[in-house]
């Protein structure tokens, strides 16, 4: 396991790229590499994590204009090989603007920026992202953001839910997400976007460990 | 080469709140104007670009509003134009 590397994707305006190096190589021992959005070449990396922040200012919508970089053109191919993508925060939004996922982010409802810690319960077992034992209980995560709105149609959901793609929701929706959902994932299961930030909870001396087991699922296939 | 100059209108579709409409919309009640029934925000962005005709200054605009300036998810879009007198 120790040969398996993650990329952890940086745009201009990522600022949680190294809590998640942190997250994972600090606290899971796992071996890390950074990309830059402009590389297009994810050769050697078994996994990839859009992380959280403000992707190009997030000028236009949140992850509008990371859509077009280079490393989200060739995001598709790397998809399609079944190896698993995280999106968290503005990752999610990225992978919801550029298709990868359904829906679309936006402003909360109460319209305040959101620092908390928020209970969640694992809702699909769908892509080995979760352990069985936490797929039972609820977990807290911490939630950093602006525009965290999960918005989808009646057909979206439908398809959510046939599908089994719910992966967790808020116990106490804290922004106005439709059905409460806070994260959600692709067809296949191998793409997990979602807006509770997993490598901030992953040090008991910080708050939790709870997002432990998100980011190891990474690299179980 | 002709030069067209286009405004395009982004509106959040009908069925998505707009929370930021709301608090707008509750402000103008607190200036005494009352009796609105709707207030919802959008986005206008104004573009000059050049095209040889008509047609492919439309499919230009028609890409752009699809491909980025609107999320169909969440967003509709209109547009006008008109020539820019040489």
């Amino acid at each position: 396991m120790n040969n398996l590397r993650v990329g952890i994707v940086v745009f201009p305006g990522s600022n949680c790229d190294r809590d998640v190096a942190w997250a994972l190589k600090g606290c899971l021992g796992i071996e890390y590499k950074f990309v830059w959005h402009e590389s297009s070449d994810l050769n050697g990396l078994d996994a990839i994590v859009l992380p959280g922040g403000f992707s190009y200012g997030d000028y236009l919508r949140c992850g509008a204009i990371a859509r077009f970089s280079k490393l989200i053109n060739s995001l598709k191919d790397f998809v399609n090989s079944g190896r698993k993508v995280i999106g968290i925060c503005n990752g999610f939004q990225i992978l919801t603007e550029s298709g990868f996922l359904d829906g679309a982010l936006i402003s909360n409802k109460n319209l305040n920026f959101i620092c908390n810690d928020v209970d969640l319960k694992i809702t699909s077992s769908k892509g080995n992202w979760f352990d069985s034992e936490s797929a039972s209980k609820i977990i807290n995560l911490p939630i950093a953001h602006g525009e965290g709105r999960y918005y989808c149609d009646d057909n979206t959901f439908k398809k959510l839910v046939d599908n089994d793609l719910i992966a967790m929701k808020y116990i106490n929706n804290p922004n106005g997400s439709s059905w409460d959902i806070a994260g959600i994932l692709n067809i296949k299961g191998n793409v997990l976007g979602l807006m509770p930030h997993p490598e901030r909870a992953c040090d008991k001396r910080i708050g939790g460990t709870d997002g432990k087991f998100i980011l190891e699922a990474l690299l179980k296939t | 080469m002709t030069e067209f100059k286009v405004q395009v209108s982004i509106r959040l579709r009908p069925s998505v709140l707009d929370p930021a409409g709301e608090a707008i919309k509750s402000a103008a009640n607190k200036l005494g104007v009352n009796k609105i029934n709707s207030l919802r925000i959008g986005k206008l962005i104004d573009i000059q670009l050049e095209a040889d005709e008509e047609k492919e200054a439309i499919q230009k605009v028609e890409l752009l509003c699809d491909r980025l300036f609107a999320n169909k998810v969440i967003e509709n879009f209109d547009y006008s134009f008109e020539k820019v007198d040489e």
